[in-house]
């Protein structure tokens, strides 16, 4: 049975890179005594796969894996098993039984959202300056950034990528595109954004917060999690 | 949620930021309010090797256990968070509560490798504290040593007010007791440490006052006060089956060295090798219980979720109920998907059976640690290993499929002639012809590899060898050529691999093994020039060393090269490992005389370990 589960990451757990949170699932689901799938060999691992790889220092609400199960209890039951076990700044929010032939997660991530905030760890103060900007900026027919990847470094127009971008609150709400298509780092934008202003970028003047994960078109994006049901 | 101590914007510029968050799973959590006894126990070298080390571990799982107390954990904060906590002047801190070290009561510190020295004072200094401990004043953390190293703690004495000979789990509480008495009242730091030194095992060297002869040997240890015990005895876990254990380790997220459960299954070794210190200073050899143990390894898989196992001693096929325990690990294998990492094993037909049931045969590899090249260079060493043993081994192996052998070599033992080197080479090349041997044609796949690697001789204290030579560093080399070059001219030279260590690495540990309390200034220095985490290749520096032991007028060679007479007062003379030193001395001039002693099982030689009233030396009386 396939399964997908949903999770959050907060806290000081910000700070433990991508691989390291598949390691502490790995070692979760044993202690709460799921029963997972194995592979064959002599290293057997456990069958899950991660929807989004997620920057160190950033947290979310909205995380997804899948994993193939060989039998199943209950929604409510696997999660508290889940969470009785789960360090602080990690909680299951929902484990759903996806359809017969569903993708997985990994491959049908389309979009993300965000929000960026700052508390108290973070050191610049010009957030503001940031929204006051906000309308301006997106009225740039196109957002150029130079773009590094492993192999080399290039000017991309990142404003196909940006889906929404508002003030909310005390900080920007951004809903960018996310995915093997058409990716967009929530870092990239600000730092367009600070480039805008005028200001220098600086990753450490800022929370980022992953709101929700989606899937589908653009027009019609919906959370991974309706790709599956309670049972 | 836990503040942290080091803000984001240092957190997001270094390294593996999660080695200085804490809050793993299974770590534990007190409120400081009900806390009289605050403790953070270190291990001084970087998050993911302290974290493997088990010894670490036991203690904090016994301390907490304490209602009263609350220990937390520390490590060295890599180079790069090093730096960046120098410049802004940012203290070092626990990982539990996040809390200066500097509000700790006791800074306890495991001391497993003489490479860590310089870290010691990295932690003592990043603290905030004096690095000599008479310059430290009450309402500081009291500094405690642990560890194999402190049976010879000479070279670090001066920045340590205490040291704790032994296994932790027998007299802690005595100490911390004292502690709380220390703390809560107005005795001084001076009375605290008279008081301190009679607690069995724990040795207080600013009690010691050391003498030197001309020549710079020893001349005499004397006690500072008339009522501090002269020696200072080795504390042993006699009772082996009620010794306290941690079920639910702490877990890291990244990955440590020691990715999985650690199962400690025997304590010592009886085998008596000549070179090892492990082997002479953890005497007797105890045994844990088999159901015991299979309820651990259940308990520990489930508390940490942990899918992997391996077994900790210091030679576990000669742990008794091996098969029993093997076997129960490879149903849970079946079962439940674990895997069982296997400890360096006797190959005979069981090891070989257990090994092809958790290993892949191509990609895994026989090891034999045969230690020298000849059988009469073994008899000097005491290793029971015969060419026969590793030759049929092998043949054996060789049939049921394997193809790769690992053997370890130590270079420079006491007596070693370049026939015994020849030995090496020629020992791999029968290994190889065994091969092509029993390995018909059409079934060899890829070719055979014997891989030696040699490592250079330090001798330790508390070993019959603490009065043997070390070979200088050229002569190593050279042995290391000449091995090698042996290596060229074997007929199947393309299946034989040779390779050596580093030799300057060794040169230091040497030094410092065997060293006295002149050397403090030393790694003083050398620590205030910048050395740090001397074990890691890509940061020591032996020039840098060289230059502080000259500027300090220490002549290498007097302490690694020098053979000493059995008469010579030692600078460790006044701490009692357990074995006797006269039994060291017999076992010194059984060596020379290329004779060898049988293991505690099959005759026990009187070591003097019997007086700890456990283990091996009662087995066959029970
Ligand atoms: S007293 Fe005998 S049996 Fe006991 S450890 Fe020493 S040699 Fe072995």
């Amino acid at each position: 049975m396939k399964l997908r589960i949903k999770y959050t990451k907060t806290g000081v757990l910000r700070f433990i890179g991508h691989l390291d949170i598949m390691r502490l699932f790995q070692k979760a689901i044993r202690r709460a005594k799921l029963d997972v799938a194995y592979s064959k060999g002599f290293s057997p691992h456990q069958i899950i796969s991660f929807a989004a790889p997620m920057p160190l220092g950033m947290t979310s609400e909205g995380e997804y894996f899948d994993g193939d199960f060989v039998s199943v209890t209950s929604t409510e039951d696997m999660m508290n098993r889940l969470n009785d076990t789960m360090p602080e700044g990690v909680k299951v929010l929902d484990i759903v039984e996806l359809e017969e032939g569903a993708k997985p997660s990994m491959s049908v991530v389309s979009a993300s959202d965000y929000y960026i905030y700052k508390n108290d760890e973070c050191t610049n103060d010009y957030l503001q300056q940031l929204i006051d900007s906000l309308a301006d900026f997106m009225t740039q027919e196109k957002i150029e950034i130079m773009k590094k990847t492993k192999s080399k470094e290039e000017m991309s127009d990142i404003k196909p990528g940006i889906y929404k971008l508002e003030n909310k609150d005390d900080g920007i709400y951004m809903l960018l595109a996310s995915g093997s298509v058409l990716n967009l780092k929530p870092e990239l934008v600000i730092e367009a954004l600070c480039k805008y202003s005028g200001l220098v970028y600086n990753r450490y003047d800022y929370m980022v917060h992953r709101l929700e994960t989606y899937m589908g078109e653009r027009n019609n994006l919906q959370s991974l999690i309706t790709a599956g049901k309670r049972f | 949620m836990t503040k942290l101590a080091l803000p984001e914007r240092i957190l997001m510029n270094i390294d593996k930021p999660a080695r200085y968050i804490g809050n793993e799973v299974n770590i534990v959590k007190k409120d400081l309010s009900n806390i009289d006894l605050r403790i953070a126990m270190c291990f001084p070298d970087v998050y993911e090797i302290g974290m493997s080390y088990l010894g670490l571990q036991i203690l904090y799982d016994m301390f907490n256990k304490r209602e009263d107390t609350y220990c937390e954990r520390v490590f060295s904060p890599w180079p790069d968070l090093d730096k960046i906590m120098r410049e802004e002047d940012i203290k070092l801190f626990t990982l539990e509560t996040q809390s200066p070290i500097m509000d700790m009561d006791m800074l306890g510190i495991t001391i497993q490798y003489e490479m860590c020295y310089t870290n010691i004072l990295q932690i003592l200094d990043l603290s905030g504290m004096p690095l000599y401990a008479k310059e430290r004043t009450k309402g500081m953390p009291i500094v405690i040593g642990g560890g194999p190293c402190t049976v010879n703690p000479e070279p670090i004495a001066d920045f340590f007010d205490l040291f704790y000979l032994g296994e932790g789990e027998t007299s802690y509480d005595e100490l911390l007791e004292l502690i709380k008495v220390y703390k809560s009242t107005d005795m001084d730091k001076e009375a605290f440490l008279k008081q301190a030194s009679k607690v069995p095992g724990i040795y207080v060297p600013s009690m010691y006052i050391v003498d030197y002869n001309q020549d710079g040997t020893v001349k005499e240890i004397t006690t500072k006060y008339d009522d501090i015990p002269k020696t200072i005895k080795r504390q042993v876990v006699t009772d082996f089956s009620q010794v306290t254990y941690p079920l639910a380790p702490v877990v890291p997220y990244i990955k440590a060295t020691q990715d999985r459960v650690v199962l400690e299954i025997m304590r010592g070794c009886i085998r008596g090798c000549r070179f090892c210190q492990a082997g002479m200073i953890y005497r007797p050899t105890r045994q844990k219980d088999v159901e015991m143990l299979k309820n651990y390894a259940r308990a520990m898989l489930d508390n940490t979720g942990y899918e992997e196992i391996s077994l900790s001693s210091l030679s576990s096929s000669d742990y008794e109920s091996l098969d029993e325990l093997l076997t129960y690990l490879i149903s849970l294998r079946d079962e439940d998907h674990v895997n069982v990492s296997l400890p360096s094993l006797r190959i005979d037909a069981f090891s070989l059976d257990v090994m092809s049931k958790v290993q892949d045969i191509k990609k895994s590899s026989l090891t034999f640690a045969a230690e020298a090249g000849t059988q009469r260079l073994r008899n000097v060493i005491n290793k029971g290993i015969t060419e026969e043993d590793i030759l049929n081994g092998s043949r054996e192996a060789f049939i049921g499929g394997w193809d790769k052998v690992k053997l370890y070599f130590m270079l420079g033992l006491p007596t070693e002639t370049d026939k015994d080197l020849l030995g090496i080479a020629e020992l791999a090349e029968k290994i190889s012809e065994v091969y092509f041997d029993v390995v018909p044609k059409e079934k060899r796949n890829g070719r055979v590899m014997i891989n030696a690697s040699a490592s250079y001789f330090v001798p330790k204290p508390f070993t019959p060898f603490q009065w043997a030579p070390m070979i200088l560093p050229d002569e190593f080399t050279r042995r290391a050529y000449y091995v090698k070059d042996s290596f060229m001219q074997q007929k199947n030279k393309k299946s034989l691999k040779f390779t050596y260590h580093d030799a300057y690495i060794s040169i230091l540990e040497g030094v410092l093994a065997r060293g006295d309390r002149r050397l403090s200034k030393t790694i003083y220095d050398v620590y205030k020039k910048g050395a740090i985490f001397d074990a890691w290749t890509e940061y020591f520096d032996m020039d840098r060393y060289k230059d502080t032991f000259a500027e300090n007028n220490v002549d290498i060679e007097f302490y690694t090269a020098r053979e000493r007479e059995t008469t010579e007062v030692l600078p460790w003379d006044h701490l009692d490992a357990g074995v006797s030193k006269n039994f060291l001395i017999k076992e010194w001039e059984k060596a020379k005389n290329e004779t060898v002693t049988p293991n505690c099982r099959m005759n026990c030689a009187g070591c003097g370990s019997a007086v700890y009233g456990g283990g091996v030396c009662f087995e066959a009386k029970n």
